[in-house]
């Protein structure tokens, strides 16, 4: 039966209005997106890149935080670093009416290894940790009350506030085991907020592998290790990797976890200058978003401050997103060895 | 459902059967594998009942029977497949391959399953080259010297009828071979481990005409050597492959004999019924 033309326009009309909808919704996500985009882009750029040779701001890249000097002298702006401020006073003798503004001078460098280190710890561990209990859920427990409590609990993990996970370490790794404000309690408390995440994709990906290859493998005489490590595993890699990318950027750009487990606000010493080898891992270190926040948030804030918030936050993306790129890549070689 | 396929003219439709097969009684004294009044359950529903067969040594048998009539059921029961399947326990009765209780608690799965090899009604190759699908068995088995992998993949593959096809490129995926290549790649990674016995869960369900006939003339040519259980939908097939045909209906087996016996001289009305397409 076909219907009365007026609830057909009235239909086409819903139909466009609810189109409509959802492409403003879009725009909407996409517009957000480029505002920020292009905000931190333009900002940071202009304290990353230069105009000269080599156009990029080395300094900012590979010195520590220094405090920013400002000051007047005979009508001449100066803007000198902690370590250029001292070199001038020992030529120029007269007193100067000095502002000083904290960490506005320098670089980031020790915040960008401090990320990196405890990205790669963290990750390590949670890959390590997640895999091994994805393993578990999906080859080899079976459907049992606790193992569905289990998993009512890994969601549940999945939506604990990052805050939370970042008391829960302090509580544990820095008072508890007495590892204080240090790599390994980053690790670990990033490692355990990621967790949910990883174990949820992991099993995922273990379940997306067809049973036949499964059959076939063991149908050969193969252990269920044998045909987890040869015929599984390796087929389910490229798909948890792609989680883990979500995961990188989670771990990269958390703040609440390690402010008080593993980021110091300022340290002089870069994160290889420990005098033992066992002291690597209970130092604390720099980190990336917890910069960006003592910077907007802890000093003062005035025109000079604006340079290094912006270009923290630029590099900060670039370096989220070229950590993304790289296991996109990853994940697109092993992807294309593999598929059926 | 039966399957009506018509071979192409140019394949043979009938391959001339053994008349001096020897009746299953005789067999019964030399039987590979002796399935005992086997009870078998998913959780509370119970898919086989009381089956007794014994599948001869050296010949090809075949299951048939409608859609879930328990005989793949059974089929996975001979490498314990079934142990896979959660709540699925056999819950009466023996399976002994060559005198000795698949299910003694003793028994190591592997080792079985080492004997009794398994082809898939789904083709599953690995994604992996044809060298490494073929050599896979022989690894995990601990085997790492590659003159004896190497000669291992050219005889099952030889075996398995591949061999010219893919002797050029066996570094290649095996997954870019053809459905009908890959299951016979499927047997012949089956072959490799050197089984005793062959299951075959419907082997040709998913292949053309063609591919079904090379798989046949395999199953013929195999039968020398190995003992082969087959499960078919199709009964044409059973009639070409088999020396041994039991009829499945609801969980029982019905009927079992020499499969000219079952496909001319039915002792039971319901095989008959089934062979002659009144039903199934």
């Amino acid at each position: 039966m076909i219907a009365a033309p007026s609830k057909q326009r009235r239909s086409r009309l819903l139909e466009q209005i609810v189109f409509w909808c959802f492409r403003l919704a879009t725009y909407f996500v996409l517009a957000c997106a480029t505002y920020i985009f292009l905000d931190i882009t333009i900002k940071g750029g202009r304290t990353v890149f230069t105009s000269r040779v080599p156009f990029v701001n080395v300094k900012f890249l590979t010195e520590s935080p220094q405090t920013l000097y400002v000051f007047d002298y005979h009508g001449q702006k100066m803007e000198l670093s902690d370590s250029e401020f001292r070199q001038w006073k020992t030529t120029h003798q007269e007193d100067v009416d000095v502002t000083s503004v904290a960490y506005s001078a320098g670089g980031i460098w020790p915040c960008i290894v401090g990320t990196a280190l405890l990205v790669i710890g963290s990750m390590v561990l949670a890959l390590f940790i997640g895999i091994s209990a994805a393993i578990y859920l999906s080859e080899y427990s079976r459907n049992t009350a606790l193992i569905r409590l289990i998993r009512v609990a890994i969601l549940n993990l999945a939506g604990v506030p990052s805050i939370v996970f970042g008391l829960f370490g302090f509580g544990l790794f820095v008072i508890f085991f007495g590892w204080n404000v240090s790599l390994l309690s980053g690790w670990f408390t990033l490692g355990l907020m990621v967790l949910p995440a990883i174990i949820t994709a992991s099993e995922e990906s273990l379940r997306a592998v067809p049973q036949g290859l499964r059959e076939g493998s063991l149908a050969l005489g193969a252990t269920k290790w044998q045909t987890i490590r040869k015929n599984v595993l390796p087929y389910a890699l490229p798909g948890i990797l792609t989680s883990s990318i979500l995961g990188i950027a989670r771990v990269a750009g958390e703040t609440a976890p390690i402010m008080f487990t593993a980021a110091y606000a300022l340290r002089d010493e870069m994160p290889w200058h420990v005098s033992k080898w066992t002291d690597f891992f209970f130092q604390g270190v720099m980190a990336l978003p917890y910069h960006i926040y003592v910077v907007s948030s802890k000093i003062p804030q005035n025109e000079y401050t604006e340079r290094v918030q912006y270009g923290s936050a630029f590099v900060f993306l670039v370096l989220v997103m070229l950590i993304a790129l790289l296991s996109i890549i990853l994940r697109e070689r092993t992807r294309n060895r593999l598929s059926w | 459902m039966v399957s009506l396929l018509k071979m192409p003219e140019t394949l043979p439709q009938e391959r001339p059967r053994q008349i001096d097969a020897p009746p299953p009684e005789e067999a019964t004294e030399t039987a590979m594998i002796d399935i005992c009044n086997l009870d078998f359950n998913y959780g509370e529903h119970r898919v086989l009942h009381d089956v007794s067969l014994h599948v001869p040594p050296r010949a090809v048998t075949a299951f048939i029977g409608p859609s879930g009539c328990g005989k793949t059921t059974l089929l996975r029961c001979i490498n314990r497949m079934n142990d896979l399947i959660e709540n699925a326990h056999i819950s009466g009765g023996t399976i002994h391959l060559d005198g000795t209780d698949i299910n003694a608690p003793d028994v190591d799965v592997v080792d079985l399953r080492r004997r009794v090899g398994m082809v898939f009604q789904k083709s599953n190759p690995f994604p992996k080259s044809i060298y490494e699908n073929i050599s896979y068995g022989l690894r995990i088995a601990g085997v790492t010297k590659r003159s004896l992998i190497d000669e291992a993949v050219e005889r099952s593959l030889r075996a398995a009828a591949l061999w010219d096809e893919v002797k050029d490129r066996l570094e290649k995926n095996a997954l870019g071979l053809s459905g009908g290549q890959q299951q016979r790649l499927c047997i012949a990674r089956a072959l490799a481990v050197e089984p005793d016995v062959v299951l075959m869960d419907e082997p040709c369900s998913a292949l053309d005409p063609i591919a079904t006939a090379k798989i046949e003339e395999l199953i013929h040519q195999l039968r020398t050597q190995y003992t082969i259980v087959i499960v078919t939908h199709n009964m044409q097939q059973a009639g070409r492959v088999s020396d041994y045909t039991g009829f499945f209906y609801l969980g029982r087996l019905i009927e079992f004999g020499s499969t000219t016996k079952i496909f001319t001289n039915p002792s039971q009305k319901q095989t008959e019924d089934y062979i002659t397409g009144r039903f199934g």
